[in-house]
């Protein structure tokens, strides 16, 4: 009784701190639809978490009027995510996600690195003072979802 | 989220619960240099038992106050991390920089042997 779960949500909102944990704890219900392992969860918690912050604290430089949109999309086994943002933009993408770069000195630079690490794919797309569009992949082990199941 | 701080033979300990990410690390970074500064503890037992979550924001505060402590010649314990924070921490490099143990009983014997190689 294998079903495939196809599911799609666009959630926006305000670039303020608080939504972080909103955006995490949305995405965390929606992937909760696939029979997920809690490690996958948490992972893609993590990896939400991260986009989300950079696009409120680097896209918006902390200022908490910009809009923030959020897409999840469930199409069978594939989680795919989109953060966007009106922001400042990235001008190097490449450099931006090598580990431990920041153009904060307060920050680690590991944001990327845990979205790389935690995700199937990231993709980054985009342009000065005009915005950032984060996509992430990840596919859910059937093997994991088989062994849960039974 | 919720931070309670205690102090206890020259280290501070820092009980975190709750996740551990952009809001409350502004609001922890603050509350911990301050209690470093008023008990002028050397080192920092950091009680992760109740923390459900942690990203590059709750990391970025533990680098940060593991940079101070170092630089005053103290020692930084972490304990009682859940696996998924556990693995964050594998993944960031932060586990070739302090010990994390499970227990507060183990944190205080790798401080004491610590200090005692040190002095
Ligand atoms: N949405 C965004 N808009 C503009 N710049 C961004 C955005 N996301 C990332 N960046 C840039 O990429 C850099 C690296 O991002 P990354 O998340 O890896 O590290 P960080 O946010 O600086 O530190 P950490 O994530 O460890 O707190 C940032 O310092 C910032 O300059
Ligand atoms: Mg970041």
């Amino acid at each position: 009784m294998d079903k495939i779960v196809n599911n799609k949500i666009k959630l926006e909102f305000l670039s303020k701190g608080e939504n972080v944990a909103l955006a995490r704890i949305t995405i965390a219900a929606l992937v909760s639809q696939l029979e997920l392992t809690l490690n996958d969860l948490e992972e893609i918690k993590v990896a939400v978490s991260e986009a989300v912050s950079n696009a409120i604290i680097h896209g918006y430089r902390n200022q908490p009027e910009g809009i923030v949109t959020l897409i999840g999309i469930l199409a069978e086994e594939t989680i795919y995510l989109e953060i966007i943002d009106q922001g400042i933009g990235i001008s190097d993408i490449e450099k931006a996600m090598e580990p431990a770069y920041s153009t904060d000195p307060e920050r680690t630079g590991l944001g990327f690195v845990f979205m790389q690490s935690f995700m199937d794919e990231v993709k980054v797309e985009s342009k000065v003072n005009s915005g950032t569009k984060v996509s992430l992949t990840k596919k859910i082990n059937t093997e994991n979802k088989n062994r849960a199941v039974s | 989220m919720s931070l309670i701080l205690n102090s206890k033979k020259n280290s501070l300990i820092v009980h975190v619960g709750g996740d551990f990410d952009l809001v409350s690390a502004n609001e922890f970074r603050e509350k911990i240099d301050q209690s470093l500064e008023e008990t002028l503890c050397q080192n920092l037992l950091l009680d992760l038992a109740k923390a459900t979550f942690i990203d590059s924001s709750g990391l970025g505060v533990i680098l940060g106050r593991f940079r101070k402590i170092k630089a005053n010649d103290g020692q930084m314990i972490i304990y009682g991390p859940k696996p998924a924070i556990k693995k964050v921490f594998e993944v960031s490099g932060i586990l070739s920089l302090m010990p994390v143990c499970n227990t507060e009983e183990e944190a205080w014997k790798i401080l004491e042997k610590k200090t005692f190689k040190g002095a």
